[in-house]
């Protein structure tokens, strides 16, 4: 029987960090919960943030489960996270320059060649290109587990267009609002001035060719994708235009909006689509949304891309094996976050080892992401193995293999009344001309009992992280 | 701001006003099946129908007319793309593409209404009384236009949205006319009959303006006053002159925003003096019918125009 680290009781005793909210919960009546649950909802539901499940159909007006019972971290244990997160973003940052570049890590062995270069997330398209400030992932969304007081690991690193940000500053709000007096017993850092230091971000790496205040906007897929109510949220906040791919064009040697006024220059996009859709003729000629010839404004100075094409190449989870590997190369320095142990089912050693010991490891493909296309032995029947082992067979080199590991839980509202549900945290850190982090997340909780999947789009819910001042 | 933002904007305001000129023609109607009328009053629904904009797709859908299936038609059906809870879906819809651009009173008025919108669908209609709906819609709409008067920058979307407004009402205010224009012809042998009276009365209603109209002309009422005032009285919220004088006023708070003018802006100018120099008896001697006709087109075309000007993205 394996035993969770929980965030709140050890051994019977509170620890510290939540020493207060003892009380909070023993103080509060059912009914005043349920109320207070309630109104939260009713909250969410008239701003609007709501969510969309790809493929499931449904409630396009989904709601994302919303827990009231807050996530603490001590400063302590920030201050570890926070140096582990952002020497993570340099290095993944360092490791893009250079394999767009002369590929220093390749040419010292310490990567092999055809896991960057053959890798389908490697885009030719900028080989040798360097973006403003030597950036690539401006947002750099890092999946963080814990399995005990001072034990973390890195799941995933996502250098894309990490989403979720907006649940982080609105579960804030959302507790601030119905708790204020929890705010007042708790001295708590602030997370709202994320988008601040976002749009300072983005507005550090303007184009070279960029002679003003930088004209900022946030290119969307549209109002059908599952994260637009984020997009313009952040439009919103930060007080930036949100566009469509029809709302822009390329003339000569810049990128323009198409406003009520004629065109507007635009000289940073902070994209939430990706690559294959943002210049047909650069990338997939039948995409409706890309830009014709923006690659060509990118790539002579014109506009800056956030996060640069061809960032996906360091999140991709076979790379993520040698994470640890960047580190030590490009800063010299040791992990200070660890990575989970990875067998590739690349190689035959490791798939041998996999294969034998499918009941205990979680198994994940290695382009596959929200939860999907995975495996969690421990948690699945004997026939789902079976017909994920032929899966694996037909192509070894599409799956990466992790022991399950034990997720710390903390209490949270259930029908019942209080009980440990596992939960992971995702931190945003923002790299420009310099690399900064609100002292928060997306505290992710898998509201099943006993499940280990966070995931919103398999029923997991969120809750708001706190970071407490010293 | 994004062309594509300004034809969001103004589709709300569009769509707003069309629902809200719905439900008083519900409204009408359910007073009409109040009174004692033993002829006729089948008629009237028919005419209800007809200035809705949609009557071809409903005798398609459910034959003749009838009230129960005329209230599910224009309120709750959404194969009618003109009916309330197809029209605050959709200024709903055009809400959260533009979130943006609207505040967060704003969005949460019409998303509000979108909400109950949904709660009310989930109900037995038998246990919902007509007159409890138009309320509704009333209530909504008005908050919606309240939201956005105490609470919006005055931009260029304000702008965008006031036109949208205007120009939606100044188009029901001639429909509704048009549909029940014969009424008001000077006809010898029905003047001054209780059967005209109520005629001009229910027209009046469905305008909100019953006793407004009272207290702009006193005295009589008359065709020629009510198509004074619901065509060229500045003092009447939804006469024909203020709906253009309203645009004109918006465009030209444009022009000076955006240091050009536009064909859209040349247009209604145009409209606004050709209807500063027309009296009622001019109209009448036209034709009523000939001059609404001319004005609901004119209309469609400054729409265009509008869209050509602002929304599509490309420069005139």
């Amino acid at each position: 029987m394996t035993t969770y680290f929980n965030e709140m009781f050890q051994d019977g005793n509170v620890r510290s960090p939540y020493a207060r909210l003892e009380g909070w919960t023993r103080d509060m009546p059912a009914d005043l919960r349920l109320a207070k649950q309630a109104e939260a909802e009713a909250l969410f539901r008239r701003i609007g943030i709501t969510f969309a499940v790809y493929g499931e159909g449904g409630d396009p007006d989904r709601l994302i489960p919303f827990d009231m019972f807050p996530r603490v971290f001590t400063a302590n244990e920030w201050a570890k996270l926070e140096r582990g997160i952002k020497q993570r973003a340099r290095a993944l940052n360092a490791f893009l320059v250079d394999v767009y570049g002369r590929g220093e890590i390749v040419r010292a062995g310490r990567i092999p060649a055809g896991l960057v270069y053959q890798n389908a997330a490697y885009e030719r398209a900028v080989a040798g290109f360097v973006p403003p400030k030597g950036v690539y992932s401006h947002i750099v969304g890092i999946d963080i587990v814990r399995t005990g007081p001072t034990d973390f690991y890195v799941l995933e690193d996502n250098c894309r267009t990490p989403s979720g940000v907006s649940y982080m500053l609105e579960s804030r709000e959302m507790m601030m609002r119905m708790f204020p007096d929890l705010f007042r017993e708790n001295r708590i850092e602030p997370v709202d001035n994320y988008h601040e230091i976002l749009r300072r971000t983005l507005a550090s790496v303007a184009p070279a060719k960029c002679d003003r205040d930088p004209t900022i906007v946030i290119l969307t897929p549209g109002q059908f994708n599952s994260a637009y109510y984020e997009h313009s949220f952040l439009a919103d906040l930060m007080g930036v235009e949100l566009v469509e791919g029809q709302d822009l064009f390329v003339d000569g040697e810049y990128v323009y909006m198409r406003t009520t006024e004629g065109p507007k220059r635009v000289d940073v996009i902070y994209r939430r689509i990706d690559d294959a859709y943002i210049d047909p003729l650069c990338f997939r000629a039948d995409s409706m949304l890309g830009i014709p010839g923006l690659m060509d404004v990118y790539r002579s100075g014109g506009v800056s891309i956030c996060s640069a094409p061809g960032a996906g190449v360091a999140d991709d989870k076979a790379v993520y094996t040698y994470v640890p590997e960047m580190i030590r190369f490009y800063l010299g320095e040791e992990p200070i976050l660890n990575n989970v142990p990875t067998w590739k089912c690349a190689g035959a050693d490791d798939l041998g080892y996999v294969l034998s010991n499918l009941g205990e490891l979680v198994v994940k493909e290695v382009h596959g992401s929200g939860g999907y296309g995975m495996l969690v032995g421990p948690k699945s029947t004997k026939l789902q193995i079976e017909q994920f082992r032929a899966l694996i067979l037909a192509n070894p080199g599409n799956y990466i293999a992790q022991p399950t590991l034990a997720l710390s839980t903390t209490p949270t509202f259930v029908d019942q009344g209080i009980a440990p549900r596992h939960v992971d945290l995702r931190p945003y850190c923002l790299v420009g001309e310099r690399i900064e982090l609100v002292p928060g997340g997306l505290t992710r909780v898998a509201l099943t009992e006993g499940s280990l999947v966070v995931n919103s789009s398999q029923g997991g819910g969120v809750k708001d992280t706190w970071v407490l001042a010293e | 701001m994004l062309s594509r933002t300004a034809d969001n904007l103004y589709w709300i305001a569009r769509y707003m006003e069309r629902a809200e000129t719905i439900a008083r023609l519900l409204e009408v109607g359910a007073r009409i099946s109040l009174l004692p009328s033993t002829q006729g009053y089948k008629t009237e629904w028919d005419s209800l129908l007809k200035a809705s904009g949609n009557s071809g797709g409903y005798v398609a859908k459910y034959g003749p007319p009838n009230q129960h299936n005329i209230e599910s038609y224009l309120f709750f059906d959404r194969d009618n793309s003109n009916s309330v809870a197809s029209c605050l879906t959709l200024a709903r819809e055009n809400a959260r593409i533009v979130r943006t651009a609207l505040t967060t009173q704003v969005w949460d008025a019409l998303n509000t209404a979108f909400q109950e919108l949904k709660l009310l669908e989930a109900q037995p209609r038998a246990t919902l009384e007509l007159s409890r709906l138009t309320d509704w819609v009333m209530k909504h709409t008005a908050m919606v236009r309240g939201a956005i008067d105490a609470t919006l920058l005055r931009n260029d979307g304000y702008n965008f949205l006031n036109i949208g407004y205007y120009l939606e009402r100044g188009d029901s205010t001639a429909r509704l006319m048009d549909v029940k224009y014969y009424v008001l012809l000077p006809r010898a042998g029905y003047v001054g009959t209780g059967q005209d009276n109520d005629q001009w009365s229910m027209l009046l209603r469905a305008l909100s303006a019953n006793r407004a109209f009272h207290w702009a002309y006193g005295g009589e009422i008359t065709p020629a006053k009510i198509a004074h005032f619901l065509i060229l009285n500045p003092q009447c919220p939804r006469s024909i002159w203020t709906c253009v004088a309203g645009m004109n006023n918006h465009m030209a708070r444009l022009a000076t925003l955006y240091g050009r003018d536009t064909e859209a802006q040349v247009a209604t100018t145009a409209l606004l003096a050709e209807l500063q120099d027309q009296s009622t008896d001019q109209i009448f001697e036209e034709g009523l019918h000939e001059f609404l006709s001319r004005y609901i087109r004119q209309v469609a075309n400054l729409g265009v125009v509008i869209h050509n000007s602002y929304l599509s993205g490309d420069m005139h």
